[in-house]
């Protein structure tokens, strides 16, 4: 037992202070990724619903492609295709030096591709929900198409979407740990260092499932949270209070 | 020439003539992957949603203890727990005759999907037997039915119906996680691809396993969809 909790120990010989940053660049990553994702998924969504035949035709292809690859797949391409491109062109400007998309933004991007696809879908639902009259009642009062979308139909599609968005969220979490294979140094990455270290596998796998258990946990409890305070105007009449 | 060495020779393209072979085995075995763990995950996912709703207390606590660790950490985790973490303790195995199981990259994946797979399928059908209207039970005791009876003949066909468009994205959800069993060595479509990318520097051949990961996915859904039209043949939905 002493063993262990030396091993789990803050400090030269315990593996506690890697994890805990571990697990720091974790939540940074899916943190990251967040917003990225899921501006990408309202714009694709917004090209989906467009008059324009192109615009849809591009939204459709999008989100059928990348919900439809595995993320593992999208990281590689990411990481090694859009490494040689993004090459290629500082090279073809004829820029001094070279360019490397680093791990971290490797992955962000990767991840956020596919949290696009995926919140895409979220947000077309939320928004086919928001009641034609809505709009109708805002040109009414003479709001511009920006505003209407700004003040009008983003706050209400905005708690229609929010179990979808939470549901990307959760499974965002445990994708960061896809990360871990192209070098960045993740939760799961530091797991697998510590068990080449100290063949002690099981140890360290294990305390990498409970940091992201603990990280699913409290976004799930969160989530209730923020989910009862947008309904709070739509309790139903004489029901339970959320 | 062989006849998966036919596609790459005929678009051109000297990596997939090299490795079609390789790619088409490789295919093979995730599709092998994925529907052994999807179909054990659904008994095993229906069984643990039935006991969660109608066993005892502990065992139902128990049950959701299982769903929230295997729902609530990463696929990857769990493949690395099971066959690092597990497989570490040989001479246990050995003792009680399962290292035959621990000792093989293709049976822990087998095992960490379906564990993780039933775990999501388990939710699936808890929600749907819940969504389900209380007097439909009711009416099943009226008629006097017993508690098999009423769950195979009257809950289970509606909850299918429910159940079956989640269960279709858990399927899709499992033939992309499954390129997970490239990092535990085994040469599924992924690691076939890995494989004759990292000895032909050819980024095509990513895309040509996108192409065929977007193939299986698109499969999937036409069956699904004539699938959801039989089951609700009944209802007026079109």
């Amino acid at each position: 037992m002493d063993k262990y909790l030396t091993l789990l120990s803050f400090g030269p010989e315990g593996w506690g202070d890697e994890l805990l940053s571990g697990a720091l660049v974790t939540i940074s990553v899916a943190l990251a990724t967040l917003p990225f994702g899921l501006a990408l998924g309202l714009g694709v969504a917004l090209a989906k619903r467009s008059d324009n035949r192109l615009l849809r035709a591009v939204g459709t292809a999008y989100t059928t492609i990348f919900r439809g690859v595995p993320e593992l797949l999208t990281l590689y391409i990411i990481y090694f295709g859009v490494q040689v491109l993004v090459q290629a062109l500082w090279k073809g400007l004829g820029l001094p030096g070279t360019i490397e998309l680093s791990p971290f933004v490797s992955g962000v991007v990767a991840l956020g591709i596919v949290l696009g696809a995926f919140s895409a879908e979220v947000w077309l639902g939320a928004l086919n929900a928001v009641h034609k009259g809505q709009r109708e009642a805002a040109a009414a009062l003479g709001l511009s198409k920006a505003q209407t979308f700004r003040l009008v139909v983003l706050p209400q599609v905005f708690r229609v979407a929010l179990p979808g968005l939470g549901n990307n969220w959760m499974v965002l979490l445990k994708e960061t740990s896809l990360v871990s294979v192209i070098t960045l140094q993740d939760t799961m990455f530091i797991a697998t260092r510590a068990n080449v270290t100290t063949k002690e596998p099981f140890l360290f796998f294990g305390v990498a499932m409970l940091i992201y258990l603990f990280f699913s946990v409290i976004s799930a409890t969160g989530l209730s949270r923020i989910e009862a305070r947008t309904n709070r105007a739509y309790a139903p009449a004489g029901g339970r209070r959320p | 020439m062989r006849w998966c060495e036919a596609p790459g020779a005929w678009i051109g393209l000297e990596v997939l003539q090299n490795y079609g072979c390789r790619m088409i085995s490789g295919l093979w075995l995730t599709i092998e992957l994925v529907l052994i763990s999807f179909t054990l995950g659904l008994v095993i996912g229906l069984a643990l949603a039935l006991l969660r709703l109608n066993g005892p207390r502990p065992l139902a606590m128990l049950i959701t203890g299982y769903m929230t660790f295997f729902r609530g950490t990463p696929l990857l985790g769990q493949l690395f727990l099971i066959y690092y973490g597990l497989g570490s303790f040989r001479l246990f195995w050995q003792d009680v005759g399962l290292w035959w199981l621990f000792r093989e990259p293709y049976y822990c994946c087998l095992l960490a999907f379906t564990a993780n797979t039933a775990a999501y399928q388990a939710e699936i059908f808890r929600g749907a037997f819940l969504a389900l209207p209380r007097g439909q039970t009711e009416a099943a005791e009226a008629l006097g039915l017993n508690r098999i009876a009423t769950y195979w003949t009257v809950l289970l066909p509606q909850a299918m119906i429910t159940a079956l468009r989640p269960l279709g994205n858990e399927l899709i959800v499992m033939i992309k996680a499954s390129a997970l069993a490239s990092l535990v060595t085994l040469f599924d479509l992924m690691g076939a691809t890995k494989l004759a990318f990292a000895r032909s520097f050819d980024l095509n051949i990513y895309l040509v396993a996108a192409l065929l990961y977007l193939g299986l996915v698109e499969i999937i859904r036409r069956i699904w969809d004539a699938m959801e039209r039989r089951l609700t043949r009944h209802l007026v939905l079109h």
